[in-house]
């Protein structure tokens, strides 16, 4: 497959993974607003944070209020990040390789994109409850993922295509799992009160992951919150999980098996065993934010380890 | 429920493609008017409403030159129909035969021995001067001596009921893809009609591109590439529609390289080789080694592949000069010097600047004439005589005295008309027709075409950069 194919079908997930991530801890986020005790203010910036957007965000803007908040991650346009921009760019992406995918899958990008334009002509912003138009975003982009999954030959492309969105799943669960740390708790508050239980399911809810977290520990605690979002072996958004399925991806490309062809495989292949053997108590020992600050710096070598070996082959024919 | 009828329909001064000089309605309408006016206006509209949502889901967009970037335009679809009669279209297909075989040994003949030009039936200052004309293409010897595998020939009807050719575009034309998917639209639109009417289908439009394209190639299995300028051109929605359609690569300059005389594409795998790229990039651009050395769109020593034979390009470079518009004038008197036939479509009558005689003609009766730039197209560089005003008519005199060779000059044709819906009436409104045809083995011309539609009342400019619409087109099988 072409090379600039390649990139494009992985930045196409990859983009429409990242809206779909904003989507959802958005909408969590105002769920959570919304069961605040008495006299707290609600924190929004701890999202901004997270994105790593904050410098952008405040050249732009002088407070983090719910509004400028919300119209920030879904709508600007110069937030390079934005529900807007990343589904523009899926859709540039998806346009610039539109016989490599179905017609159902580019139909879908299109209503998608057509969706965050009209909630932006739409002020959902403003909006009291905007939560039904990022059930929209969320749900197109499931469907896509249906689309995607049931008419796409698995051939590189395809392959390519889940490297992308499941490295942007890898990334996002580590921020989301990051925003706790930005948010602050009430004086009267203490670690494993009831407020500080509020937010660590509502940090489960932004990646999904409530119900099976339940089903698997019952209990809401934050180490096993942590344990399930970091190290889970089948939670399918859990960081260790995105990365064994994108390192199969790799092998089924390069049609290796064990150990390393090139530098993708390496890179991703170290990433992912030092995840299999590590546990919970290690990563707080470590300290948590500290551990996913570098799990997400490794992460981004290995997608420009991914560039480095399949897109830019320019430079070596 | 509002009841469509057509008393109100005016059909006076114009050719109506429905109704005849006594507002009658023409035969090969009256299916499709009996079926439209049992429907009634509610779900006419309906049916409008529905098109142009399909129009946006399908992501059939193109892009403005001029505006900003990424202004996205849907060419509006009319569902109301263009149909064709048997018998009409069996003379455009004929014609249009003769037509393409004459131009193509034309473009041979200029490229090789010139006899055309010894023999005087066309002047060779007329070529030289030609800035569609490729003195790099001389002696070149394409596959099988084709060199217009594509074109799309723009023909209108006048007042008197005749067809007559406009232009000849064999520089891959653009607009095939909304033929096929105008028809797509239509067949959801009116299912109960298309069940009853025999109309001939289009979509095996892309097997049979696909399968001229791998016919001049040694190479078996051939890989074929549809070469784009990428995702900002105007035209990208139908470079990669057709090469979805196809199956075909689609790739642009950068995913290209030329090494040991042979092209290949830059694969997740290596190197792979390419042996047939339907180009829609110009042939200046398509090798800055040969044409325009800042061109960034094409790929360095592909013109060098190509007269070797180890690649195919279609069309073949340098074919612009047989639809230089100066050049169109000549095209009877080239019919007859190949062929030995007189022309079964006619031109338009067409006056040569570069000609003495012609051009006072036409400095002293420009209100009556379209003026055209030789070398432009899309509707730009051109005066509609009767539509400017006086400064207008002034400045272009002017440029036309500067460079003569540069303009020619036509009669007003008054197009057919074909009713539209305009909100929420059915009105008049111009068209004109191109028809697609495929040059391999044998000249294949697709029964239908695309019908461009002038929206604005009274407008005789279709072209989609200027406020075009466009319309199905029906060929009837019986």
């Amino acid at each position: 497959m072409l090379s600039r194919v390649a990139d494009s079908m992985y930045w196409m997930n990859r983009y429409l993974e990242r809206a779909e991530n904003y989507a959802r801890f958005l909408d969590v986020n105002f769920n959570l607003s919304l069961e605040l005790p008495p006299k707290i203010a609600q924190q929004w910036m701890p999202l901004v944070i997270t994105t790593g957007d904050k410098l952008l965000y405040e050249s732009l803007n002088d407070k983090a209020d719910k509004n400028k908040v919300i119209y920030f991650l879904s709508f600007e346009e110069k937030n390079a990040n934005s529900i807007l921009s990343s589904v523009t760019k899926a859709r540039e992406n998806a346009r610039a390789i539109r016989p490599e995918i179905t017609k159902e899958v580019w139909e879908q990008i299109n209503y998608i994109y057509y969706l965050v334009k009209d909630g932006k002509s739409s002020s959902q912003w403003k909006k009291k409850d905007p939560r039904n138009f990022f059930n929209e975003v969320k749900k197109g982009c499931q469907l896509l993922n249906g689309i995607f999954d049931s008419t796409i030959s698995r051939t590189d492309g395809w392959h390519f295509g889940k490297i992308g969105q499941l490295i942007e799943r890898a990334d996002k669960t580590s921020r989301v799992l990051d925003v706790k740390y930005h948010m602050l708790l009430p004086a009267t508050e203490s670690v494993g009160s009831p407020f500080d239980l509020i937010q660590w399911a509502a940090l489960l809810k932004s990646v999904s992951a409530y119900d099976m977290y339940r089903k698997k520990y019952g209990k809401l605690n934050s180490s096993s919150i942590c344990e399930f979002l970091v190290l889970d072996k089948v939670f399918p958004r859990s960081m260790l999980r995105c990365l064994a399925h994108a390192e199969q991806s790799l092998h089924k490309i390069t049609g290796g098996g064990e150990g390393y062809s090139n530098s993708a495989e390496k890179q991703i292949g170290i990433l992912k065993s030092q995840l299999e053997y590590e546990d919970i108590d290690g990563i707080f020992k470590f300290g948590l934010h500290e551990y996913l600050d570098e799990f997400q710096l490794k992460l981004n070598e290995v997608s420009g380890a991914v560039f480095d070996t399949f897109f830019s082959i320019e430079k070596t024919y | 429920m509002a009841k469509i009828d057509f008393h109100n329909y005016d059909t006076r001064g114009f050719y109506d493609e429905m109704f005849d000089g006594d507002a009658n309605i023409r035969s090969h309408y009256s299916f499709f008017s009996e079926k439209i006016k049992k429907m009634g206006w509610k779900k006419l509209k309906f049916l409008q409403y529905s098109t142009d949502r399909a129009q946006l889901s399908l992501g059939m967009t193109f892009n403005v030159y001029g505006g900003d970037q990424g202004i996205e335009r849907i060419l509006p679809l009319d569902i109301i129909p263009r149909i064709i009669s048997v018998k009409d279209w069996d003379f455009i297909e004929r014609g249009l035969k003769q037509r393409i075989m004459a131009l193509n040994m034309f473009i041979d003949d200029i490229y090789h021995d010139q006899k055309v030009i010894k023999d005087k039936i066309v002047p060779g200052e007329l070529i030289q001067s030609s800035s569609t004309y490729r003195p790099q293409c001389r002696g070149l010897n394409p596959a099988q001596n084709i060199w217009c595998h594509i074109s799309g020939t723009d023909i209108i009807r006048g007042n008197d009921g005749q067809f007559y050719v406009l232009e000849d575009n064999l520089r891959c034309p653009s607009g095939v893809s909304y033929m096929l998917e105008n028809r797509e639209i239509l067949k959801r639109t009116f299912p109960e009609i298309f069940e009853k009417l025999h109309v001939r289908p289009v979509y095996d439009y892309s097997h049979h591109l696909r399968d001229m394209m791998e016919s001049l190639s040694h190479a078996s299995p051939s890989t074929i590439a549809v070469l784009t300028p990428g995702i900002y051109n105007s035209a990208y929605f139908e470079h990669a529609y057709l090469a979805q359609q196809m199956g075909a690569e689609l790739v642009e300059g950068r995913d290209l390289v030329v090494k040991d005389d042979f092209v290949y594409m830059l694969t997740t795998r290596g190197l792979r080789r390419v042996d047939v790229i339907y180009r829609r990039v110009d042939d200046d651009f398509i090798d800055p080694l040969v044409f325009r050395e800042d061109s960034v769109l094409g790929v360095p020593g592909l013109f060098d592949v190509y007269k070797k034979g180890n690649v195919v390009l279609v069309n073949a470079p340098g074919t612009g000069v047989a639809d230089d518009k100066a050049v169109y004038a000549y095209i009877p008197r080239i019919i007859k010097y190949y062929l030995d036939e007189e022309m079964i479509l006619p031109n338009v009558h067409t006056y040569i600047c570069s000609e003495e005689k012609d051009l006072k003609y036409v400095l002293e009766n420009m209100k009556d004439l379209v003026v055209k730039q030789t070398d432009a197209s899309g509707g730009y560089g051109m005066l509609i005589g009767p539509k400017s005003t006086k400064a207008e008519i002034e400045e272009f005199k002017k440029k036309i005295q500067n460079n003569p060779r540069n303009y020619i000059a036509q009669p007003v044709i008054n197009l057919s008309r074909v009713p539209t819906l305009i909100e929420g009436a059915i009105e008049g409104r111009h068209v004109d027709l191109r028809p697609y045809i495929l040059f391999g083995k044998e000249i294949n011309i697709i029964p239908g075409a695309l019908t461009r539609v002038a929206l604005k009342k009274g407008s005789l400019v279709v072209n989609s950069s200027q406020g075009g619409g466009s319309k199905d087109t029906w060929v009837l099988a019986e």
